[in-house]
């Protein structure tokens, strides 16, 4: 199994009334609400979560790219890589993506991937994004009807690029360049894994298995009625002849709160849970799917956006017992969250799992407890789910097993012995 | 007006056919064409009218391989040109403006009448026009109708949005249609048309309903100014939808071309 710690980021300071006064946490979202001043310890806790995380023994730490909203504070996600690839040793970073079609040309995602690869002395997980219609449609303008064929040739033109060993010619559609000549290259070849995070587009399905990605389902619904999508990623798997059923072709995001017992759970965390689908997941349907963005077939499979509300009603009318029950969120004891997780992997038979453990306005004193406890007693024991994949290295990092350790700042006095020590040797 | 399918050289193209007289050559907006069988019935009446569908519109097929401005205005020279019509009275609304006036700017010289309803095509940053890709069916009618509450009525009759089974169906027309719109609307409905205007040589109507909040008036003004002897006709009482509105008022405009 690999576990990834992820943090979304929110804003955490939208007020009480925020869904009745405000009609989008995402695109048109009133910009007074976001106080510079504030993010400045705000982002240097959310850091300190991640490499928190990344000590604990999780497999990697992720961060994602979102755009205009209060949802997520990464529009840059590969900025946060770059600091945690100084700041931890071990843990693999999971940029879970970067939206290859918003990038003109898409080589800059090939050229940032491959230094983060290469500072991380090959610990990088990449991610290629579609990106909601939110962020690449409405705040990034691109034309959604569109956006599927620029992603592709993105995919293409960066794919070639750490692939290929001299300098060529990219005639596409969308990007035109006549020297390609990617440095530097990361370290993993011929390319670092690959994750795509999907809302459920059908047509992701068979991308990720031509090209040998991971498919990620990213929901808020949680596991429950993710069961029906993912069961329809197999199938696609099976139908196509796929050569192995591993699980490490796909991952899960889900929202996780552990504590010392039920009801320690729901004094410790009802609230920020609430604070995320209430206030967070408050995106003006009219920004959720700009006409087009989806493809038909996917529209006629009945797939809504991980953005819509729930069936039967908007989430704020869900308790915490119902969100507990329903699977929206796998909360608890750590007993009770093994069982809960184990029941979620084995049911969805994925490999990778994003733990969401931050949420919403949870401070951080909470999110580390709630963290340590899942990496002390649950995770430990949900290791060895699928013994028969273990050695099954696509979809994950082969870091170099000689890595430097960052911050070598000089610890003797005599500057100029060491030089000349050095120009010596 | 029947219904009927010609080949073009990218994808069969569906239109509807109906009257007698010089030939006109219709042009819909992102709509589509529901609302305006009544205007053509009546247009139908003093001209030989086509209304082509844009691929992906109705039940006409979609063409991926049309991406961008250039594409639709040759697409639709080809269609054109399939259905032998020379000449014709070119007539767009709002988005069938918007190609229209490409198609007069492009081949200047195959284009000697040209009626623009509330044409799309142009941008003026003190009067944006608003964002219809993400405007909900409710919000529209405001927009579109001088009439609002009127106008809501129409629209939302057979809206069962709390049907799945409609709801899907809309969602995919609306992926077809406003889908194929936004290769050349989304997210600004500006693909440079401001600096190929001059290059119109037809003789020029611009119609535009008073109240109208989608495409406001004021965007007749650099229309005028670009299409040299361009002359506009206003209608009261009508908003961005003019020629369902008041379409004895735009017939009576396009007939100053006759």
């Amino acid at each position: 199994m690999k576990f990834t710690w992820f943090n979304l980021m929110p804003w955490p300071y939208l007020p009480a009334d925020f869904r009745q006064k405000h009609r989008s946490v995402w695109v048109d979202i009133d910009s007074k609400l976001f106080d510079p001043e504030k993010s400045h310890a705000l982002y240097n806790t959310y850091i300190d979560l991640l490499e928190y995380a990344g000590t604990l023994g999780f497999d990697g730490i992720g961060v994602n790219e979102h755009h205009q909203n209060a949802y997520g504070l990464m529009p840059s996600p590969n900025l946060i890589a770059a600091g945690l690839a100084r700041r931890t040793r071990d843990v693999a970073i999971v940029v879970l993506g970067a939206s290859i079609a918003l990038y003109n040309p898409p080589l800059r995602v090939a050229e940032e991937f491959a230094m983060l690869d290469c500072i991380s002395g090959g610990r990088l997980v990449a991610g290629f994004p579609v990106g909601t219609s939110m962020d690449t449609n409405f705040c990034y303008g691109q034309i959604p009807a569109l956006t599927r064929e620029k992603y592709r040739e993105a995919n293409e033109l960066i794919l070639r690029a750490w692939g290929e060993r001299t300098p060529f010619a990219f005639n596409g559609r969308y990007t035109k360049l006549r020297h390609v000549n990617l440095w530097p290259r990361p370290i993993q070849q011929p390319r670092p894994p690959i994750h795509i995070p999907g809302g459920g587009s059908i047509e992701t399905f068979d991308f990720c298995l031509e090209n040998t990605y991971s498919y990620s389902y990213l929901s808020f619904g949680g596991y429950m009625r993710g069961k029906q999508l993912m069961q329809s990623y197999w199938d696609r798997v099976t139908e196509r002849n796929t050569p192995d059923t591993s699980p490490y072709r796909a991952g899960f995001a889900q929202t996780i709160c552990v504590a010392d017992t039920e009801d320690e759970a729901e004094r410790l965390y009802a609230k920020h849970v609430s604070y995320f689908y209430n206030r967070c997941l408050h995106v003006f349907p009219g920004f959720a799917d700009a006409p087009g963005y989806r493809t038909i077939k996917t529209i006629q499979k009945g797939v809504l956006s991980q953005y819509a509300p729930p069936k039967g009603g908007l989430f704020p009318e869900l308790s915490w017992k119902e969100m507990v029950e329903g699977g929206y969120i796998i909360a608890g004891s750590p007993e009770t969250v093994r069982q809960r997780m184990e029941e979620m992997i084995k049911g969805l038979h994925v490999g990778n799992v994003f733990c969401l453990m931050h949420i919403g306005d949870m401070p951080k004193e909470k999110s580390m407890y709630s963290t340590r406890l899942f990496a002390e007693k649950v995770m430990p024991k949900l290791r060895n789910i699928f013994p028969d994949h273990a050695g099954d290295k696509r979809f994950w990092c082969q870091p170099m097993a000689d890595r430097v350790s960052p911050g070598a700042l000089p610890t003797q006095t005599d500057l100029r012995a060491a030089a000349v020590a050095a120009a010596e040797a | 007006m029947q219904l009927k399918t010609i080949q073009t050289p990218h994808v069969p193209v569906r239109y509807y056919e109906g009257g007698q007289g010089q030939p006109l050559v219709f042009l819909h907006g992102a709509g589509g064409l529901d609302f305006d069988q009544r205007f053509l019935a009546a247009l139908s009446e003093k001209f030989h009218v086509y209304a082509p569908l844009i691929p992906g519109y109705g039940d006409s097929e979609e063409c991926s391989e049309l991406r961008d401005m250039l594409d639709f205005t040759l697409h639709t020279w080809d269609v054109v040109a399939a259905l032998v019509v020379k000449d014709p009275v070119l007539v767009g609304f709002s988005m069938g403006g918007m190609i229209a006036s490409e198609m007069a700017a492009v081949v200047p010289g195959d284009v000697s009448r040209l009626a623009l309803i509330a044409p799309a095509g142009l941008w003026l940053d003190e009067h944006p026009i608003p964002d219809i890709f993400s405007l909900l069916p409710y919000q529209l009618p405001p927009y579109l109708f001088h009439d609002a509450a009127a106008g809501a009525k129409i629209m939302s009759a057979g809206m069962e949005m709390n049907d799945p089974k409609f709801l899907q169906g809309f969602l995919v027309q609306a992926a077809r249609q406003l889908g194929a719109a936004g290769k050349i609307m989304f997210p600004i409905p500006d693909r440079g048309l401001a600096s190929r205007l001059y290059r119109i040589k037809a003789r020029t109507i611009l119609i535009w309903g008073e109240s109208d909040r989608l495409i406001p008036p004021v965007y007749a003004q650099p229309f005028q100014r670009g299409i040299a002897g361009s002359e506009l006709v206003m209608v009261p009482e009508a908003g961005h939808v003019v020629a369902f509105e008041k379409p004895q008022a735009v017939i009576r405009a396009i007939s100053r071309l006759a």
